[in-house]
């Protein structure tokens, strides 16, 4: 373990209409674990965008610091090994996915690099294999399925061999069977690749899938915790406009009508045993 | 007064080597006043059979009838009818173009020749209905605002043409849990106050539980099944999963608690009937 991404006093305003101050993020501290799957959740607006995009150095903090590995995202002679290290995956797999050719678009980010060629080849078979694709590396991407484009568009970033992928909201635009490769896809990544990951997006059944989840709130991180810590404060999560899954929300309601419940149940299943216990 | 698909049929690229079949032979009434919703797997033939509705693909076979109107004709009846059905595509906020949010519901309205002192009306109607404020976003630039916003506008640039029949291609996605739910009380609100005929396509499958009062399945180009989504959820699961499908979190939920032995009713759709069927279950029985 150890730590990967340690952010401090972070800032980033921007100038809104009428020309005053929004703080995107207000004074953020957090810090990532090597190898650890971090879920972010929060409400359009909340900030959670603009701190990936700090995370390798496409945002620049209007205060405070952002350190990979120790560098920091300030220092210019440190950007090009901040962004080997630190992979971005985005919301739509049409604007990430560049050549007429699967192993053409995995190897693009490679090239760049100037890895040499047989090294490449080596590394788009290593990245289609990580994420199930190898056996479309001849295939046309734009006749892929929405979650198959996504798994290449990560393929991509896996070639280049960072040590962190951050993935803003990449189901957003997947039908369910999509996103569920897309999410085994990264946790398989994570487990077995030790890849640190970091998770955002709309969908609690997801987060709960990770070690551990921030809520953001109006720029500012409003709590951190285990999925199980997080999913329990219903009450709290509904205020701030973001839903629970849906075994937490009967436990709470159950709980409200006088059921006593354990605490923090957040899966199908917990909620099946509990019940079933309650004799 | 409905519109009817007769035997249409749809291929990609035919005549080619890439030839695709998207729609199979698909008879289908929507009827005015339904409320009525589509679901299916990318790829199943959901978004294809939605541009078939007001005229934007032509069948390969077959014909769609808007009120008895072969929509294909080239009269101005047919005309008229493809008027009648308003659509909201994927993101429609990219479609977003014009310099202020007024401008932009306005165009719909006057492309359709109607005056000008009219044309302010319905901006006004249509920006009530999405719940966006007249004074304060009017004047703005659509692209300045925030995503759930903008969806907001896209969607008030369609109702504006009040269509009879609005059907809209996953309105939801990309938004946060607040906006999503915003959305769905709009349409919803829209539905129960003006009659139009609603035709919705998401993987929102919770949404579409609650919603909806005819729930449509598609695969593979077909039509696989087709009621109340009460009674497909309930009954149906097995053909749901084959069709690549999730069912309503709640209804996992309830399958996998009757399955433990404890008698929940599995037709429950909404969060507070399934506390209510659960905490009954358990105090009839105690144990399980």
């Amino acid at each position: 373990m150890g730590e990967f991404i340690k952010i401090e006093h972070l800032c980033h305003n921007y100038t809104g209409q009428n020309d005053q101050v929004v703080k995107a993020l207000d004074d953020i501290d957090m810090s990532i674990q090597r190898g650890e799957f971090v879920a972010v959740i929060g409400t359009n607006g909340s900030g959670k965008s603009t701190l990936a995009k700090h995370l390798n150095a496409l945002l620049l903090p209007s205060d405070g610091d952002c350190l990979v590995e120790g560098m920091n995202t300030k220092n210019e002679d440190d950007i090009w090994n901040i962004r080997q290290k630190v992979g971005m995956v985005f919301q739509n797999p049409d604007n990430q996915i560049v050549a007429a050719i699967v192993e053409e678009d995995v190897a693009f980010g490679p090239e760049n690099l100037g890895i040499p060629s047989s090294e490449i080849v080596e590394r788009v078979d290593y990245a289609l294999k990580a994420v199930g694709m190898q056996d479309y590396r001849q295939h046309a991407p734009h006749l892929l399925s929405g979650g198959q484009k996504q798994r290449v568009a990560i393929a991509g970033i896996i070639a280049m061999r960072p040590q962190c992928l951050v993935l803003d909201e990449p189901t957003a635009m997947l039908d369910p069977q999509g996103r569920q490769e897309v999410l085994s896809t990264v946790t398989h990544l994570n487990r077995e690749f030790g890849i640190t990951v970091v998770y955002i997006t709309h969908f609690m059944e997801e987060a709960v899938q990770a070690d551990r989840v921030v809520v953001m709130a109006q720029g500012k991180v409003v709590m951190s915790g285990s999925p199980k810590e997080i999913f329990s404060r219903v009450e709290l999560l509904k205020d701030l406009g973001l839903e629970v899954p849906v075994a937490a929300d009967m436990a709470y309601r159950l709980n409200e009508k006088g059921i006593k419940l354990p605490d923090q149940i957040i899966t199908n299943e917990e909620l099946a045993v509990a019940l079933c216990q309650l004799s | 007064m409905s519109i009817i698909l007769n035997s249409v049929s749809y291929r990609y690229m035919a005549d080619t080597p890439f030839a695709k079949t998207a729609l199979d032979d698909i008879n289908l009434e929507i009827a005015k006043g339904e409320f009525v919703g589509v679901i299916g797997h990318t790829g199943s033939g959901k978004s294809t059979l939605m541009q078939h509705l007001n005229g934007l693909l032509k069948p390969s076979d077959g014909q769609v009838m808007i009120e008895d109107v072969n929509i294909h004709d080239k009269s101005q009846q047919a005309k008229d009818m493809r008027r009648k059905v308003g659509m909201v595509f994927q993101y429609p906020e990219h479609q977003l173009f014009e310099e202020t949010v007024f401008e932009d519901i306005a165009f719909g309205p006057r492309n359709m020749g109607i005056d000008e002192a009219e044309v302010e009306e319905r901006v006004i109607w249509a920006m009530q209905f999405v719940g966006l404020d007249y004074e304060e976003y009017a004047k703005r630039s659509p692209f300045q605002l925030s995503g759930g916003q903008m969806r907001r506008v896209a969607i008030a640039g369609v109702i504006a043409m009040k269509p009879e029949y609005l059907i809209l291609d996953e309105p939801s996605a990309g938004l946060d849990p607040r906006g999503r739910n915003e959305i769905f009380e709009q349409i919803a609100k829209l539905y129960q106050t003006t009659g139009i005929t609603v035709v919705l396509v998401s993987h929102n499958m919770e949404e579409v539980a609650r919603l909806v009062n005819r729930l449509i399945v598609m695969h593979s180009g077909n039509i696989i099944l087709d009621g109340p989504p009460a009674q497909i959820f309930q009954f149906h699961q097995p053909e749901l999963l084959s069709a690549g499908v999730d069912v309503p979190n709640v209804t996992a939920l309830l399958a996998l608690l009757k399955q433990q032995g404890l008698a929940v009713d599995q037709s429950i759709l909404t969060h507070a009937e399934a506390a209510d069927s659960i905490y009954q279950a358990i105090r009839r029985q105690q144990s399980c």
